[in-house]
């Protein structure tokens, strides 16, 4: 999922500033699972600037909208009528939601509510981590399904570096070190001839450096 | 025992106080409650295990939100208290009406 963290209500307070009306929309998929943006922190979000609002003696209404995604048009189009009586949009979604959100609404300002963090999974209840940068061509087939592009502070496609030790990585003692997770797995698998591979430099055209990216299926598309 | 607390207080029943969210406090604030406390069983008793830690770390998470807005966190606390005791359960109630009586209204009061 993608993960996402509240930003500082001052933050949101200030994207909200001049407005007597907003409609705030939560996401009921990644950011309800993190705890970021989903029905329950939609309610506490808007309860917490209206009252900000009521402090400095100002009015502010507050409609509270979840959708089931915001990243597809089915599920943005149910706001359609009711945009158009609010002075701004705060969307709870990831920045993907909130992107598509403000392409769809062009009259309507729509500003975000969390900050966008990273994909990964939850580790235990309350904590996340990352686990994937989307690098578009996937090498958790070649180690052991532990990917050293988002978990190695360096992306070391062949390590792990001089700085691990006892298992950590040199940035930070807490962190695991991936390849270390990676040569430990592939032992357990029998698989540590594997190891021996160097793996060839990548191709990073498919990742962020090639610019924006795009997926078509044309035997999908309409 | 028949003792007697502030009437300023209005008490708000739950099954256990992990049962408790944020949502729920802000609520009380935004009606215009001028403090709010949780009254838990003591550390290391609740019936559900964790029901009353779970609390605490929610009552701060709170905190620190009426801090941002500006209407004090120090107006939210949480208590242990056990179940038998009545004396401190009055003894808390003072307390926090003290405390409360010392803040002055919400600031938030003034608007509605
Ligand atoms: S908008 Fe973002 S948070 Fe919502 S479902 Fe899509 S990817 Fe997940
Ligand atoms: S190799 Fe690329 S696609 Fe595969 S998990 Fe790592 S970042 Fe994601």
């Amino acid at each position: 999922m993608i993960v996402a963290e509240r930003k500082p209500i001052e933050e949101i307070m200030g994207f909200a500033k001049n407005c007597k009306k907003i409609l705030m929309v939560g996401c009921n998929e990644c950011v309800t699972v993190c705890y970021a943006g989903g029905r329950k922190e939609v309610a506490i979000l808007a309860s917490a600037l209206k009252m900000a609002f009521k402090k400095d003696g100002k009015g502010l209404e507050v409609t509270e909208v979840t959708l089931e995604r915001q990243c597809d048009h089915e599920y943005l189009e149910e706001i359609r009528n009711i945009v158009d009586e609010h002075d701004a949009i705060v969307s709870l979604a990831c920045g993907v939601g909130v992107q598509f959100m403000a392409e769809k609404y062009l009259t309507t300002p729509v500003f975000p509510g969390v900050n966008t963090r990273f994909m990964g999974v939850t580790e235990e209840s309350g904590v996340w981590s990352e686990r994937c940068q989307g690098c578009g061509e996937c090498i958790l087939g070649q180690t052991a399904g532990i990917c050293p592009i988002s978990r190695c502070a360096k992306r070391l496609l062949n390590g792990p570096c001089g700085g691990s030790t006892n298992g950590k990585c040199e940035i930070n003692k807490d962190l695991d070190c991936a390849w270390q997770l990676i040569i430990d797995r592939l032992k357990a698998l029998d698989r540590l001839d594997d190891y021996e591979e160097i793996i060839p430099i990548k191709d990073w055209s498919t990742e962020r450096a090639g610019g924006p990216r795009k997926v078509v299926r044309e035997d999908l598309k309409q | 025992m028949r003792l007697s607390y502030p009437d300023s207080i209005r008490i708000i029943r739950l099954p256990c106080t992990g049962k408790i969210d944020v949502i729920h406090i802000m609520e009380a604030f935004e009606k215009g409650a001028d403090g709010v406390y949780v009254a838990g069983c003591l550390e290391g008793e609740c019936h559900f295990i964790k029901g009353n830690l779970r609390a605490r770390k929610r009552v701060e998470y709170t905190k620190k939100l009426l801090d941002d807005i500006g209407v004090g966190g120090e107006r939210l606390e949480m208590y242990n208290i056990a179940a038998s005791d009545g004396p401190r359960f009055a003894a808390v109630a003072r307390e926090m009406h003290g405390k409360i009586t010392a803040l002055g209204p919400s600031p938030i009061k003034k608007s509605l």
